[in-house]
């Protein structure tokens, strides 16, 4: 099917706009078509993945649209980056991907992105409104701008999402269109475990399931606790983007565009239901671990996506009593950690042991080191990741579970 | 296949190989190590395979929008599979594969099958294929 270009895609091609603008509209253009996108449409914001160093290539692509004297033309947010550039010490990897990662995050500074250095743009000052086109990369900020906010992205990845920041254009197709929002699989809660307070658990249970069973199917989600917070959440679909292809989830009273199960399914049936026993998210969340309860614990980490301001105030309470006998990392973005330190809370995370890392995060880069023993986590990405990653042992509990653990260096589940 | 099943070119090149279907979705990012070609997600059914000089034959793709960087990378390196078919689009996998020949002039060719020629192709073990910039050919090779 043919390409509808405008003209500004035309004098983009046409190299007007400057040789890197060139480059990345050709690509972008081949990119359209591989999707089988019809035309493009302005994109008012960018969120790129890029920053973080995965090889050689990781580079070349960059510094070459610098050399062709690249420039983002919409605000821009960086995700992760190899290395925490606010406390480089922390950083135990070789030294050539350390001075190779530093590299790559100040290149896109250079083309003027925006150094925020966060999986969790949307929980900053970017946050893009209900209804906006964005260019957005990063599988759990993708699918949380489209839950959770209401904005439009597609899953871009590394180097389309800077093409798209460089021309301020983004492929019109998938879910930047409104009837592609519809859900299609119906996933309905039947009963949630008693023993679970809080949301979190359940959530990301019933997001690892969405990633396993719906594909790219959109679902649409009933009957998830009525404490379900912002952040689980974000918990969720974190999970169902790494168990699964999810960009989208809805859930009836929660997102946006699902005011009603009829709203969400725009009308329409459901393809296929799922329905979820208390019985089969508690299994789902036995199979996140891969160690028992009480196996030795090496550490702690949390923050994966980055820990926001709420559950740092969640935490903040689960420091009283005695200190955690193994390290406890929480990663968060730098902008989390300004407020931190304007309320004071950064010195008493870091007087109760918690060591707080920025701009990155423990499963994508070196900082844990050597570990004998598992590690615990409330993060069902982490707990996805970690084992493929880093090659440790898992273990998955609550918040309260992992502080709870910390203290005595061994897993303890409610 | 009697005869060569046509489909749409996604990424251009020509490839042949031992085929390697992938019996579930793989994310590449966490899933396929660049410098070894290796399958290290270990909730995959095929974890420890090698994928390198391949044609990997896989009906979706999977997981983290990183997986383009890390395909590229494998495709630099010579750890890649020698080509892809795909039976959905997929954006990660195009961009991954488009980007290495863009850069560095080395071709992964990525093919989007039929899903009437899909059972064949699973049950080829050795295929050809050639993507040209607006059409592609599955074929099954000696």
């Amino acid at each position: 099917m043919p390409m509808t270009l405008s003209d500004l895609d035309r004098a983009h091609l046409g190299g007007s706009s400057g040789e890197a603008v060139r480059f990345a509209m050709r690509l972008l253009v081949r990119f359209a078509e591989a999707v089988g996108a019809e035309r493009f449409v302005d994109a008012e914001a960018a969120h790129i993945d890029g920053c973080l160093y995965l090889g050689q290539v990781s580079l070349d692509f960059v510094e070459h649209l610098i050399r062709l004297g690249g420039r983002v033309r919409v605000p821009t947010t960086l995700n992760v980056g190899s290395l925490d550039l606010i406390h480089p010490e922390l950083f135990r990897g070789s030294a050539q991907v350390g001075s190779a990662g530093m590299r790559l995050m100040r290149a896109h500074e250079d083309l003027g992105c925006v150094p925020t250095f966060t999986c969790a743009p949307y929980q900053t000052i970017f946050r893009p409104r209900l209804g906006a086109q964005v260019a957005w990369a990063e599988s759990n900020a993708i699918v949380f701008a489209n839950s959770v906010i209401g904005a439009r992205t597609n899953r871009y990845g590394d180097f389309i999402d800077l093409c798209c920041a460089v021309t301020g254009r983004v492929p019109y197709y998938g879910l930047h269109v409104s009837e592609n929002r519809r859900a299609r699989v119906l996933v309905e809660i039947a009963g949630l475990p008693a023993e679970w307070e809080e949301a979190g658990r359940a959530c990301v249970a019933v997001g690892h399931v969405i990633g396993q069973r719906c594909g790219d199917r959109i679902p649409v989600i009933t009957g998830l606790p009525a404490n379900t917070t912002e952040d689980d959440l974000k918990a969720l679909g974190a999970v169902a983007a790494s168990s699964g292809a999810v960009a989208m989830f809805h859930a009836v009273g929660l997102t946006p565009e699902a005011s009603s199960l009829a709203d969400a399914l725009q009308g329409q049936g459901p393809e296929g239901v799922v329905r979820l026993t208390a019985e089969d998210l508690r299994e789902t969340v036995r199979r996140l671990s891969t160690v028992p309860d009480d196996a030795p614990l090496a550490a702690v980490s949390l923050g994966t996506p980055h820990f926001s301001i709420e559950e740092f105030a969640r935490l903040m309470p689960l420091l009283e009593g005695s200190a955690p006998t193994i390290p406890v990392y929480v990663n968060t973005s730098r902008s989390v950690l300004g407020i931190l330190e304007a309320k004071g809370w950064d010195e008493r995370l870091r007087s109760a042991g918690v060591t707080l890392v920025v701009d990155t995060c423990t499963y994508v880069t070196s900082i844990m080191g050597e570990m004998s023993g598992a590690v615990m986590t409330n993060s069902g990405k982490w707990a996805y990741y970690a084992p493929g990653n880093l090659g440790i042992e898992v273990a998955f509990g609550s918040l309260a579970d992992c502080m709870a653990s910390a203290r005595s260096g061994r897993v303890m589940r409610r | 296949m009697a005869k060569p099943a046509s489909g749409v070119s996604l990424v251009p090149g020509r490839a042949q190989g031992a085929t390697f279907v992938l019996q579930d979705p793989l994310s590449f990012w966490g899933g396929l190590d660049a410098a070894s070609g290796r399958i290290i997600d270990r909730w995959h059914p095929q974890h420890g395979a090698i994928i390198a000089g391949r044609i990997l034959v896989m009906a979706a793709g999977r997981g983290s929008s990183s997986g383009s960087s890390v395909l590229a990378e494998a495709i630099r390196l010579g750890t890649a599979p020698a080509g892809i078919v795909l039976m959905t689009r997929d954006p990660i996998v195009t961009v991954g594969a488009m980007i290495a020949l863009e850069l560095y002039g080395k071709a992964c060719p990525v093919v989007l099958a039929r899903a009437d020629d899909w059972p064949l192709i699973v049950a080829s073990g050795r295929i050809s294929i050639t993507a040209e910039d607006d059409r592609a050919t599955i074929a099954v090779a000696a």
